[in-house]
């Protein structure tokens, strides 16, 4: 298990416990996180899942692929760290990261 | 017209008996009498890929499965949305555009500028709105007598959702409702019947001939609206130098507000009313409201399916597509998939993962205002639910005939105060 942190638009924080192999998307469903629609259920067809990392994380996880940034590309929330969290795999080298929610999922 | 149908009649058929391959969804009758139910089980389970070889349109292969749909949502590459994207070709004099019958870059572009004016901050802003509009239309509505509440709720509503969206002028509201049903209504396109082709393209080159002066005037004098977005954002203020671009967003903004969001508002009360206990559940508690939004868009599925065009030869799910073949994502049969969706022919205002449908579509394609049509249905179940025990269904609710509509010309209803 690995320990992140969903930060909710009004920056009420969620700790959770994450499990590896599984993607951050659905560690948020998992643990109710509220503002993770998920609506596709992380097959990258809905871009529901849209959570904004810091800087350096961004830089270590690398950016979306292509399917990702094209389901990106749209959203009025959308910054330069943002990523689709159902295409992030849990892993012990998430530990501790802290991911802001935008205040709308698209 | 039936007697150029090639094909059996449907609805003369036992969803069971008939022959596999004589079936034939595209079918607009079926939609009209809701007997597409036994048609579509019986290709989920036994050809869920399964190919028409003579309908009214043409051959097409229809797609049944809830993540067989998923699947070709997300492979645009080789299943091109142009086109167009009703199993009918598109006629010859209808000449516009919109970036749902595109793909990608140019779909892109189009989307991108005018995504925004459905941004849930914007939302955010219509909500009270919306809210006050609902509340007016619903205090003004007869008690202890019998009315349609299509044309009392459902088309108001919408229609007045929509005149806001493009600050088009109040009291000819209505005309946004016409145009909307003129294009999706005629035979040539739905296999419908409320209008014909000929007065359907009046119908357009008026509607052309109003969001072009509309143009004009937005651009001296922007507002918040749609127009107003579109001739001063970067990527589009030259839009106006292409009309039938310019036509044919307009036309698809106009119609994805218009008969999804009201037959859905219509569908909401049917379900309920057909399902009593349902309804108990959310007098005992009304926090069940945004979930049950989610549950009634996908029981009604407003979009019966979409098209697709296959780019390639390609295979799929074991079937051998060929180039050209024309492949059909029906929405109304994946959100009754149980292999994906547990109990799925029941309406449950309580469902688990009830946001998990495909009647807004999967993919780059996906409804843009999905966010603005939940919003509109919640907002609107929240004020019946202040006003009214019940809303009555008192009559059969009458269906559309169209074969990419899911809706109700009339539902009679009475009103039940608390």
């Amino acid at each position: 298990m690995t320990t992140v942190t969903f930060i909710e638009a009004d920056g009420t924080h969620h700790e959770v416990q994450a499990r590896n192999g599984r993607s951050l998307m659905q560690a948020a469903v998992q643990n109710a996180v509220p503002g993770i629609d998920a609506d596709c259920g992380g097959k990258c067809l809905c871009a529901t899942c849209h959570v904004i990392l810091p800087a350096d994380w961004y830089a270590r996880l690398g950016g979306p692929g292509p399917d990702e940034a094209e389901m990106l590309n749209p959203t009025p929330e959308r910054t330069p760290t943002s990523r689709l969290s159902c295409q992030i795999e849990v892993s012990d080298a998430l530990e501790g990261l802290m991911v802001q929610l935008p205040a709308f999922q698209m | 017209m039936l007697d150029t149908v090639k094909n059996l009649r449907m609805l003369d058929q036992d969803p069971l008996g008939i022959a596999l391959d004589r079936i034939d969804v595209s079918q607009a009758e079926l939609y009209e009498h809701d007997a597409q139910w036994g048609f579509f089980e019986r290709l989920r389970r036994e050809d869920p890929v399964h190919y028409c070889a003579e309908s009214e349109y043409g051959p097409f292969w229809s797609v049944t499965k809830f993540n067989d749909i998923a699947h070709v949502e997300k492979n645009h590459q080789l299943f091109s949305s142009e086109p167009t994207i009703t199993i009918a070709d598109l006629p010859q004099e209808i000449p516009f555009q919109s970036f749902i019958q595109m793909d990608p870059p140019k779909h892109d572009v189009h989307r991108a500028a005018v995504q925004p004016v459905v941004a849930p901050v914007n939302l955010a802003k219509l909500e009270p709105i919306i809210r006050e509009r609902v509340g007016k239309i619903l205090d003004e509505l007869p008690v202890g007598e019998t009315f349609d509440w299509v044309e009392r709720v459902s088309i108001e509503l919408t229609t007045q959702m929509l005149a806001t969206l493009f600050d088009f002028p109040f009291e000819e509201r209505r005309k946004l409702t016409y145009w909307s049903d003129a294009t999706t209504g005629a035979p040539d396109i739905s296999g419908g019947d409320f209008i014909t082709p000929e007065d359907r393209n009046v119908a357009l080159a008026d509607c052309g001939e109003h969001f072009v002066r509309l143009w004009h005037e937005r651009v001296g004098k922007p507002g918040n609206d749609l127009i107003s977005m579109l001739a001063h954002s970067e990527r589009t203020r030259n839009m106006i130098d292409s009309p039938m671009e310019y036509l044919g967003n307009i036309i698809l903004l106009i119609i994805g507000g218009n008969d999804t969001t009201r037959n859905s508002i219509t569908g909401g009360v049917l379900a309920l009313n057909q399902n009593p206990a349902e309804y108990d559940k959310l007098r005992a508690d009304t926090t069940l409201i945004p979930n049950m939004v989610s549950e009634i868009i996908r029981w009604q599925t407003p979009i019966l399916g979409m098209r697709r065009r296959a780019k390639a030869d390609t295979e799929l799910f074991g079937k051998q597509i060929r180039k050209d073949d024309k492949v059909v994502m029906w929405y109304v049969s994946g959100n009754r998939d149980d292999e994906v969706i547990a109990d799925p022919m029941n309406f449950k205002v309580d469902r688990e993962n009830a946001r998990h449908h495909l009647s807004f579509g999967f993919g780059i394609h996906r409804c843009m205002g999905n966010r603005l049509a939940e919003m509109q249905l919640r907002v609107s179940w929240e004020e019946i639910m202040k006003r009214f025990r019940m809303v009555e269904v008192v009559g059969n609710a009458v269906r559309a005939k169209s074969n990419i509509i899911r809706g109700y010309r009339s539902m009679q209803v009475q009103v039940h105060p608390w």
